[in-house]
C-alpha cells in the first residue's frame, strides 16, 4: 500500500501512532508546517483525496492507498495556482510560516460570502497579518505592483521570497538540507526532562537506565556541561542582561526548567530515554507573586548570586534591576495641582505565538568547526555567546538563519542552540532540538506581565504638573530582558510628556514563574497602558477632550526628553509627526465611519500615544556589502534576520532605487555569520534604519563606484548611458564583479508616533465588546512600502487587540495551564475588524530616505486605546489586561 | 502529533476486536486523540473499519453511528418535518474547530471525550438522544446521552465497553428547537451552549451545556417564564472553571441565553 504525494506514489510503511504531517515531512515534503501539532492553527493543512484536513491530527496509516496534496503540489513559482498568484498579489503574507495551510484551506473554498469567510477560516492562525491581507488575498484584490527601474522606492514591492513562500518552497529553519554542507543523514534528536517543581535542588541524578535505552548516544546533566553563567536575553552589549542562567542547572527556579538532556536517534527514543532518568530533589518553597517576591523573608530566587559577577542588582531582595529618580518636585506638584488622578493598572503574561516555534539544528563542517542553523532574530549575537558558552574561538563558530517563521521579540534569545551545538561537540553528529507548542507557552519566555501605578497632576487649563509612575515587572525565574524591558518600558512612554516634575520608581523581580522575555514594544505597551489610561482619566476630570488634552501636553520638537533627568542621549528629532497623527485620529473617528452599534449596547470612543525611539539605545550595527555581476544582478550581503518584518523587499527597494534597476534584479543574502558582514540583528525595529541605512551607504558607493568607471553618465538598468551617446554595459563596467561596502552604527537615533482610536460597542450582560471602528496613525517618516507598512501596523494592532481582550497564560504555582492554542486565543480571523492606517507626512532627517523604523510600535496604543473607549462607552475604567468578557461583566455588574 | 508511545494499530473489523489489551486505546477521528500528548497509550485500535453507516434514518428517528464525522451528521436529508433539523449545523457550528475538523472528527468521539464544550452533547442532550453502548458480554445496554456524559472527561463507560451509536428520536427531530452560545470570542470555543425545544404538545426542553461539568436537561410542561428558567437554573451546581470561563460569568450568560432560546419558542 501506498500514499500518493502530490502524484508520486510513497511505500514507506507509516508508523502506527504516527500522524501525516511527520510523515509528509519525512518524505521531503517539508512545505508542510507544524505550528502547533494539535489541530489548532492549520500550519498543516493539506488536501487527502480533496478533502482538507489538518494533517497533524490524522492518522498516517489512514493515507494509504490514498492521494495526498500539499500546497507545493497546487502549483510551482512558474506555475501558480490562482490562489497562491493571489497570495503574492495581495501581500497576503508577512513571515510565511502559516501561508501553506492558508493557501491550501482557501483553495477548497468556493464562492464563500466576506461575511462567511471569517467562519470558514477559523482553522487557519496568522499570528502576523491581522488578517486583512488575507481576505484581499481570497478575494483577488491586488495590493502590489512592479514599478519600473529606479521607482521602487515608496511603491507596494511584493516580497522576494513570494512565489517560493506559497509554493512552499521556501525553507524555515526545520526544513532540512539547504544549500550549505550539511549531512544529510545521521541526525540524532533532544529531548528534555524539565522540572515538576517550580523551586527544587537536583540532589541525585543518575542517568544509567536512560544512557543504556538502545538508540541513546548521549546523556546530560548538570555534572556535565561548562561551568558557565550567561543569559538567554541578546543584546549587542551582552552586559545588558545577568548572567544568571547556566545550561543545566542543579537548583531549578521553574517548572520545566532542563534537568537532564537526551540525545538520540529519535525524538521517541529521546523521551522514553527521560522517562528513565533517575532523578531525587529536594523541593523548595518557592514565590509566585511579584509583590511577595522583594518583601523580606521571601524565597530568593538568585540568593547564591553575587550582585557584581552576575549583574544583579540586589540578589537578597529578588530584584535583577531597579530605577528610581526624580525630575523636580513631584509631591508638592501633585499638592498644588488643581485636580490629581491615580489607579493601578496590571498586564498579563501573554506568548508570542510565532507559529514556527524554536528550533535549531547543528552540525560539524568538512573543518570541524560548528555551524548552528537555527530560528534567530540574531545570529551575530547567538554566535558570540554560543562561542563564549561552549569555549570556542568565534571563527569555529558559524551561524545560520533562514527564513524566520515569526519572532515578536521571542527570537532575541537562545533558548535551544547551546543544547545542539553542545551536543553536536559531544557526538560529532548532526544534531536538532525542535521546541513544541507546548514548551512554547511552558519554558520559552513570555511578556514582562507588569504592574503600573500612576499619578498625575494637572492645573485647570490642563497643564501636566506632575507625573509619578511606578512599575513592578515579573521577570519570572531569568533576568533575560528583564532590565532592559524594564529601563524602555519606562522612557518613551513618560518622556512623551510635557511635565515639569517627574518621578519613577521600578523594578523588575524574580519569581519562580517561567521567565519573561522580549515581547514586541519591549516594555513600552505595558507602561503605556497605565499612562494613557491615567491621561485619559485625568482628561475626564478635567473636562478636557482626551485628545486635545494630549496635544496641549506632548513634547514638541525643541522640548527636551525628560524621564527623571534631561537626557544628553543621542535621542533626536529626526522629525516629528505626533501632531498630525493626533489629527488624523481625531478626524476618522470624527468622520461617522465605521459599523453601527447592536440596539441596547453602550458605545463610547477612545484614544492612546505612543512614542518609540527608532533604534535601541548604545549601539546597534550593521555592515552590508552590494555588489553587482556582469550580468547587472546586484547582491545584498547582509546579516540581519528576515521575520515577516518585510526587511528584505526594503533592501531590495533601496539597492533598486539608488541603482535604477528593477526589484527583481536584486537579491538579498541575509543571516549568515559566514557570509555576510556583522549585523547586531532584528530586534528593535531596526532592519530598515540600521541594515537599511547601511544598505542605502553601500548602494550610494556602489553606485559612484560605477559611474566613475564609466567615466560618468546616467545609470539604467542595463549599464551606464554616457553624455557622450554611447552605452557602457555591465560587463564591461565591471568585469567579474563590483561591490561596495555600507555600515551603520545605529546612532543618532530619531522618534516616531503611533496614535490608535477605537470606537466600541459594549454588551453590559454579558461584557462582550464589539469593535465599530478602529484607525491607526502612523508617523514612520517617508513610507517605504505602503503596503507592507500597512500590513505591520495591521498586524501590530491585532496583537495589541490580542493582547487587550483575548490572550492570557494562566498559572497556578508556577505552572502554566493554559498550553494549547485552544486554551489561549490568539485572534482568529474573526476576532479582528478592519484598522484604518495613516499616515503622518514627515520626512526623517536620520532614516534612510527619510523613513523611520514602524514594526513594534503599532502595537503600544492599542490596549490603553480600547481600554479608553470601553471607559467612554460603560462608565467604568478597566485596569486589568485582558479586558475579557469575564472581567468587563464583572466590572458593570457588581 | 506523533504518538510516540504507541507501538501498535489494529483494524477492528468485528466486535471481538474491541476487546482491548492493556494500553489500548480506540482510535475514531482521531482528532483529539493526536492533539495532545498520551503517554499511557501503547496501542490503537481503529474502530472507523468496523464499517459501520454513519447515519440511518428509520421511523424511530435517526441513529447515527459513533463513528459518523461530523460533516457526515450534516448530510441526511431531513424529512420536513423535522423542524428541530437546523440544531445539527448549529452545533456543528458551535465547535472551535473549523470545517476542516468535521471531515474526521467523529460524533460518538465528541461524546466519549466528554468535554463541557463537547458540541455533539449538546445536541445530542438538546433532543434527548440515547446513547447505545456495546457491552463486553455480546449485549448493549441504552442510556440518555445526559447522563452517559456525568462529568469533565468522565463518561459511564466501563472497561470493555463501547459507544456504538447514538439515537435520535423522531419525537424531538419534530419539535421546534432554539440555540444560543457564548464565548470568550466571537467564534471562540463554547462557555455556554442552550439549547430549548418545544414539542407539538407544549412541552418544552431546555438543554444547558459547556457552561457548567456535566450537561442539563429541564423539562417544563409549557414554554418556561423567565422566572421558571431562573428557578430551573438556580439549581444548577456546577459551574465549569477552565480557561474558557470563570463560573460566575458563565452562570450569568447562560441564563441570558436561557430567557433568549425560551422567548423565542414562546414568541414564534
Amino acid at each position: 500500500m501506498t500514499i500518493g504525494i502530490n502524484g508520486t506514489p510513497h511505500d514507506a510503511t507509516p508508523r502506527p501512532g504516527q500522524c501525516l504531517r511527520t510523515y509528509l515531512r519525512e518524505q521531503g515534503s517539508v512545505e508542510v508546517k507544524k505550528g502547533c501539532d494539535a489541530g489548532d492553527c492549520g500550519a498543516c493543512s493539506v488536501l487527502v483525496d480533496g478533502m482538507p484536513t489538518h494533517s497533524c491530527i490524522f492518522p498516517a496509516v489512514r493515507a494509504e492507498g490514498r492521494d495526498v496534496t500539499t500546497v507545493a503540489g497546487l502549483g510551482t513559482p512558474d506555475r501558480l495556482h490562482p490562489v497562491q498568484q493571489r497570495f503574492v498579489d495581495a501581500a497576503g503574507f508577512q513571515c510565511g510560516f502559516c501561508t501553506a495551510g492558508m493557501i491550501v484551506t482557501a483553495s477548497t473554498l468556493e464562492d464563500v460570502a466576506p461575511a462567511d469567510l471569517s467562519r470558514v477560516m477559523k482553522g487557519n492562525l496568522c499570528r502576523c497579518t491581522g488578517y486583512r491581507s488575507i481576505r484581499d488575498a481570497i478575494a483577488g484584490t491586488v495590493n502590489t505592483c512592479r514599478p519600473a527601474a529606479g521607482e521602487a522606492y515608496g511603491s507596494s514591492v511584493a516580497a522576494p521570497a513570494g512565489t517560493r513562500v506559497v509554493t512552499g518552497r521556501e525553507h524555515f529553519t526545520m526544513d532540512g538540507p539547504s544549500a550549505l554542507d550539511e549531512p544529510a543523514t545521521g541526525l540524532l534528536h533532544i529531548a528534555v526532562l524539565g522540572s515538576p517543581h517550580a523551586h527544587a535542588l537536583v540532589t541525585s541524578i543518575d542517568v544509567t537506565r536512560a544512557a543504556g535505552l538502545p538508540g541513546v548516544h548521549l546523556v546530560l546533566t548538570h555534572h556535565d556541561v561548562p561551568d558557565i553563567l550567561f543569559s538567554t536575553g541578546r543584546h549587542e552589549d551582552r552586559l545588558d542582561d545577568p548572567d544568571d542562567t547556566r545550561m543545566i542547572d542543579p537548583v531549578l527556579r521553574f517548572r520545566g526548567q532542563r534537568v537532564a538532556v537526551v540525545v538520540a536517534d529519535s525524538v521517541a527514543i529521546a523521551q522514553a530515554a527521560c522517562r528513565l532518568v533517575d532523578v531525587t530533589y529536594e523541593t523548595r518553597e518557592a514565590v509566585f507573586d511579584p509583590h511577595e517576591a522583594r518583601r523580606p523573608g521571601a524565597p530568593l530566587v538568585h540568593g547564591d548570586k553575587d550582585a557584581a559577577v552576575s549583574r544583579i542588582s540586589e540578589p537578597g531582595r529578588n530584584v535583577v534591576a531597579q530605577l528610581h529618580g526624580e525630575h523636580g518636585d513631584v509631591d508638592t506638584a501633585l499638592a498644588a495641582a488643581h485636580v490629581t488622578v491615580s489607579g493601578t493598572w496590571q498586564t498579563a503574561r501573554v506568548t508570542h505565538a510565532a507559529l514556527e516555534t524554536h528550533g535549531a539544528r547543528a552540525w560539524l563542517a568538512d573543518d570541524g568547526s560548528l555551524v548552528v542553523r537555527t530560528s534567530s532574530q540574531v545570529p551575530f549575537l547567538v554566535r558570540t555567546e554560543l562561542a563564549r558558552i561552549l569555549e570556542l574561538p568565534i571563527d569555529r563558530v558559524r551561524v545560520v538563519v533562514g527564513r524566520v517563521g515569526g519572532g515578536f521579540g521571542g527570537k532575541q534569545e537562545l533558548i535551544v542552540e547551546d543544547l545542539v551545538g553542545l551536543a553536536t561537540l559531544r557526538t560529532g553528529r548532526p544534531v536538532q532540538y525542535e521546541l513544541t507548542r507546548e514548551d512554547q507557552f511552558t519554558i520559552v519566555p513570555c511578556r514582562h506581565p507588569m504592574t503600573v501605578s500612576v499619578t498625575l497632576g494637572a492645573s485647570a487649563d490642563g497643564t501636566l504638573t506632575a507625573m509619578a509612575v511606578d512599575v513592578l515587572s515579573d521577570t519570572g525565574a531569568y533576568g533575560n530582558h528583564g532590565p532592559g524591558v524594564m529601563f524602555h518600558g519606562c522612557h518613551e512612554s513618560v518622556a512623551v510628556y510635557r511635565c515639569a516634575n517627574k518621578r519613577v520608581d521600578a523594578e523588575a523581580v524574580y519569581t519562580h514563574n517561567l521567565p519573561s522575555g522580549a515581547f514586541r514594544g519591549y516594555g513600552l505597551g505595558q507602561v503605556i497602558f497605565g499612562i494613557e489610561s491615567a491621561m485619559d482619566e485625568l482628561a475626564r476630570t478635567l473636562g478636557i477632550d482626551p485628545v486635545e488634552l494630549r496635544r496641549r501636553n506632548v513634547i514638541v520638537p525643541g522640548d527636551p526628553m525628560v524621564v527623571t533627568a534631561v537626557e544628553d542621549s543621542d535621542l533626536t528629532y529626526g522629525s516629528y509627526g505626533l501632531d498630525q497623527c493626533l489629527d488624523l485620529v481625531e478626524e476618522a473617528l470624527a468622520s461617522g465611519r465605521g459599523e453601527v452599534a447592536p440596539a441596547g449596547w453602550s458605545v463610547g470612543t477612545g484614544s492612546a500615544i505612543a512614542m518609540i525611539a527608532t533604534i535601541p539605545p548604545r549601539g546597534h550595527h550593521s555592515n552590508v556589502t552590494v555588489s553587482v555581476g556582469p550580468d547587472g544582478v546586484y547582491t545584498v550581503d547582509v546579516g540581519t534576520a528576515e521575520f515577516g518584518n518585510g526587511t528584505t523587499t526594503v533592501h531590495v527597494q533601496l539597492v533598486a532605487q539608488e541603482l535604477a534597476t528593477t526589484p527583481d534584479r536584486v537579491r538579498v543574502r541575509q543571516s549568515d555569520t559566514a557570509t555576510a558582514g556583522y549585523d547586531t540583528g532584528a530586534y528593535g525595529s531596526t532592519g530598515s534604519v540600521v541594515a537599511g541605512k547601511a544598505v542605502q551607504i553601500a548602494a550610494e558607493r556602489l553606485r559612484s563606484a560605477l559611474l566613475a568607471a564609466a567615466g560618468g553618465g546616467r545609470l539604467g538598468p542595463d549599464g551606464v548611458a554616457r553624455p557622450d551617446g554611447s552605452f557602457a554595459p555591465f560587463h564591461e563596467l565591471v568585469g567579474e564583479g563590483l561591490s561596495a561596502d555600507g555600515s551603520h552604527d545605529g546612532t543618532p537615533r530619531s522618534i516616531a508616533f503611533n496614535v490608535h482610536g477605537f470606537r466600541v460597542a459594549v454588551d453590559p450582560s454579558t461584557g462582550e465588546v464589539r469593535i465599530l471602528q478602529s484607525v491607526q496613525a502612523a508617523d514612520a517618516g517617508v513610507v517605504i512600502n505602503p503596503e507592507q507598512l500597512r500590513g505591520q501596523v495591521e498586524g501590530g494592532t491585532a496583537q495589541g487587540i490580542g493582547s487587550a481582550l483575548y490572550e492570557e497564560m494562566t498559572l497556578r504555582d508556577g505552572e502554566v495551564l493554559t498550553r494549547t492554542f485552544r486554551d489561549y486565543r490568539v485572534p482568529q480571523m474573526a476576532d479582528i475588524p478592519v484598522t484604518e492606517v495613516l499616515f503622518a507626512d514627515t520626512v526623517d532627517q536620520l532614516g534612510p530616505r527619510g523613513a523611520k523604523s514602524m514594526s513594534e510600535a503599532p502595537y503600544n496604543p492599542v490596549a490603553p486605546a480600547l481600554a479608553n473607549a470601553i471607559r467612554d462607552a460603560t462608565g467604568v475604567r478597566p485596569h486589568e489586561l485582558p479586558m475579557s468578557r469575564v472581567r468587563l461583566w464583572r466590572l458593570l455588574n457588581p | 502529533m506523533d504518538l510516540h508511545t504507541v507501538g501498535s494499530l489494529r483494524a477492528a473489523r468485528t466486535r471481538d476486536d474491541l476487546r482491548l489489551a492493556p494500553g489500548e486505546a480506540v482510535l475514531g477521528g482521531g482528532s483529539w486523540l493526536f492533539s495532545e500528548p498520551q503517554p499511557a497509550v501503547s496501542g490503537l485500535v481503529d474502530l472507523t473499519t468496523m464499517g459501520w453507516e454513519p447515519w440511518t434514518i428509520h421511523a424511530g428517528g435517526l441513529s447515527v453511528s459513533a463513528t459518523c464525522t461530523i460533516a457526515q451528521l450534516l448530510e441526511p436529508p431531513a424529512p420536513t418535518d423535522w423542524t428541530a433539523a437546523p440544531l445539527f449545523r448549529q452545533c456543528a457550528e458551535a465547535f472551535l474547530m473549523s470545517f476542516k475538523i468535521w471531515n474526521t472528527a467523529t460524533v460518538g468521539g465528541n461524546l466519549c471525550l466528554a468535554l463541557p464544550a463537547g458540541a455533539m452533547i449538546s445536541l445530542a442532550t438538546g433532543l434527548d438522544a440515547e446513547a447505545v453502548i456495546w457491552t463486553p458480554d455480546g449485549g448493549e445496554r441504552r442510556e440518555p446521552v445526559a447522563s452517559f456524559v456525568r462529568g469533565v472527561q468522565s463518561t459511564s463507560l466501563r472497561g470493555g465497553e463501547v459507544l456504538r451509536s447514538i439515537e435520535f428520536p423522531l419525537e424531538a427531530l419534530q419539535g421546534r428547537a432554539a440555540f444560543r452560545t457564548m464565548a470568550l470570542t466571537p467564534l471562540g470555543r463554547s462557555s455556554a451552549v442552550v439549547t430549548a425545544r418545544l414539542g407539538s404538545d407544549g412541552r418544552t426542553t431546555l438543554g444547558l451545556t459547556a457552561a457548567t461539568t456535566r450537561p442539563h436537561v429541564f423539562h417544563f410542561g409549557q414554554p418556561p417564564t423567565d422566572d421558571a428558567v431562573q428557578r430551573a437554573l438556580a439549581t444548577v451546581d456546577d459551574w465549569y472553571d477552565d480557561a474558557h470561563g470563570a463560573p460566575d460569568w458563565r452562570a450569568a450568560v447562560s441564563l441570558g441565553l436561557a430567557y433568549d432560546v425560551c422567548e423565542e419558542l414562546r414568541s414564534s
